[in-house]
């Protein structure tokens, strides 16, 4: 194992220098190379790695307020869509609501529609009816009278035909039995 | 086979003379600290150059250093204003880890802190800022009265307090900094040193001696391990010590 890369001091004695006495020019040369370095390390590496911590420092602050905004939009989001939701369920309720409103209407302007129209039947069918009778009783009374009339004649003779006919009392005796009736 | 007797490693081992030349620019250590400003200066450069939010490796093996000198020094220590103390105890960190690592990385290893100019340099600096920290913030006076006269202790007792606070923040503190680094360093390398020379001599002796070579050199290899503990602790305790200062000079009670 070779430990001297440089010439050991052949000069020294067994003692050799003392050393604890330091070297002036050992001291000098320390002092100017600890001020280089330090002056070198302060000028290039310090602020290096700063910046570097720095940098760092302020991404993951950036991640983290990245991260908040995100959540806070979510939230409001979701608070949006609840709503949304909300109203389009209270829209719903009122539209099934209405529609319920209306089929009632409806149905109760069918059921008077054919109320009307049953009476609107109706009351044609008793007009016609009555018409009918109006009619019935007419022909009946005519018919009545000439077979009353022809039974009378049958009966009276023919001379009293025209005379009757004249006269009316087919007329006033049927009137007569109608009262009587009543 | 006659051997010369084993000479042990001394401190002359952490002598060297220049690789060329003459100047003592040229000598191991002070190489070696010139090597670390370039190697650090340039791994830290190049790590932290994308400064990217998804780190690559590189930058996060860079920024796990610089996260562990800001955070778990710099700011469990010194508190709120750490951050303009950042790049100061990120170099002394890093130098000092540096250059105690050099201990065990091959060809190299030198632990350039066991040259006790190096950490006295890295001292002087602490000792300043300290200093200069406090002055600025109290003033001179209530600097000294804070330091000498601590609040809620008898009258008499300030007879042998006042001394004792005054030396340890202008003469305990720096010295006791500087030497535990260069101690720490100086006898690791000087154990690794003795096992090393150890085997090296073992194994040209006799065949039966040869068999405790390689039980030195197991030694030295479990001992290197063991000081690469060291050598990152006391980049630690070093940067840590100069947070406890400086967090000292910035607070307000005792």
């Amino acid at each position: 194992m070779k430990t001297y890369l440089f010439v050991k001091a052949a000069t020294a004695t067994a003692d050799g220098p003392s050393p604890v006495v330091p070297k002036v020019g050992e001291i000098i040369v320390g002092l100017i190379a600890f001020s280089i370095l330090f002056l070198l390390l302060k000028a290039k590496a310090v602020p290096a790695f700063e910046k570097a911590y720095a940098a760092r420092t302020s991404a993951i602050e950036g991640g983290i307020e990245k991260a908040e905004a995100a959540q806070r939009a979510a939230e409001s989001a979701l608070h949006a869509y609840t709503a949304q939701l909300n109203e389009a369920r209270t829209e719903a309720q009122e539209i099934r609501e209405e529609a319920r409103v209306q089929g009632a209407a409806i149905i109760e302007d069918l059921r008077g529609k054919a109320v009307e129209e049953a009476t609107r039947i109706s009351a044609a069918a008793r007009a016609s009816i009555e018409a009918e009778r109006q009619q019935a009783i007419a022909s009946l009374r005519h018919e009545v009278g000439a077979l009353a009339t022809e039974l009378a004649s049958k009966i009276v003779g023919e001379a009293l035909d025209d005379h009757v006919r004249q006269s009316g009392i087919v007329d006033r005796f049927i009137a007569d039995l109608e009262k009587s009736e009543k | 086979m006659a051997q010369p007797a084993f000479v042990p490693p001394s401190s002359a081992d952490f002598f060297f003379n220049p690789a060329f030349g003459s100047s003592f620019l040229a000598t191991k250590p002070v190489l070696l600290v010139m090597f670390s400003v370039i190697v650090i200066v340039a791994f830290f450069t190049i790590s932290a150059r994308k400064a990217a939010v998804v780190p690559s490796r590189l930058q996060f093996a860079g920024e796990m250093v610089y996260g562990f000198v800001r955070n778990s020094i710099g700011k469990d220590v010194i508190g709120e204003e750490y951050q303009r103390f950042v790049p100061f105890l990120f170099a002394i960190f890093t130098f000092v880890l540096t250059n105690n690592l050099f201990g065990v990385v091959p060809f190299m290893q030198f632990p350039t802190m066991s040259h006790i100019g190096f950490p006295v340099s890295i001292t002087i600096f602490v000792y300043l800022v300290y200093h200069y920290v406090a002055i600025k913030k109290k003033g001179l006076g209530p600097y000294l009265k804070e330091m000498c006269f601590m609040p809620g202790v008898p009258k008499a007792v300030y007879v042998i307090l006042a001394p004792v606070e005054f030396l340890t923040y202008f003469a305990v503190r720096p010295l006791t900094l500087a030497m535990r680094l260069f101690g720490n360093m100086f006898a690791g390398h000087l154990l690794l040193l003795l096992f090393t020379l150890g085997g090296e001599y073992m194994l040209k002796s006799a065949l039966f001696v040869k068999f405790f070579a390689i039980l030195s050199f197991g030694m030295a290899i479990g001992l290197s391990f063991f000081e690469m503990g060291i050598q990152a602790l006391q980049a630690y305790i070093f940067t840590l010590l100069a947070a406890l200062y400086i967090a000292g000079a910035l607070a307000d009670e005792h």
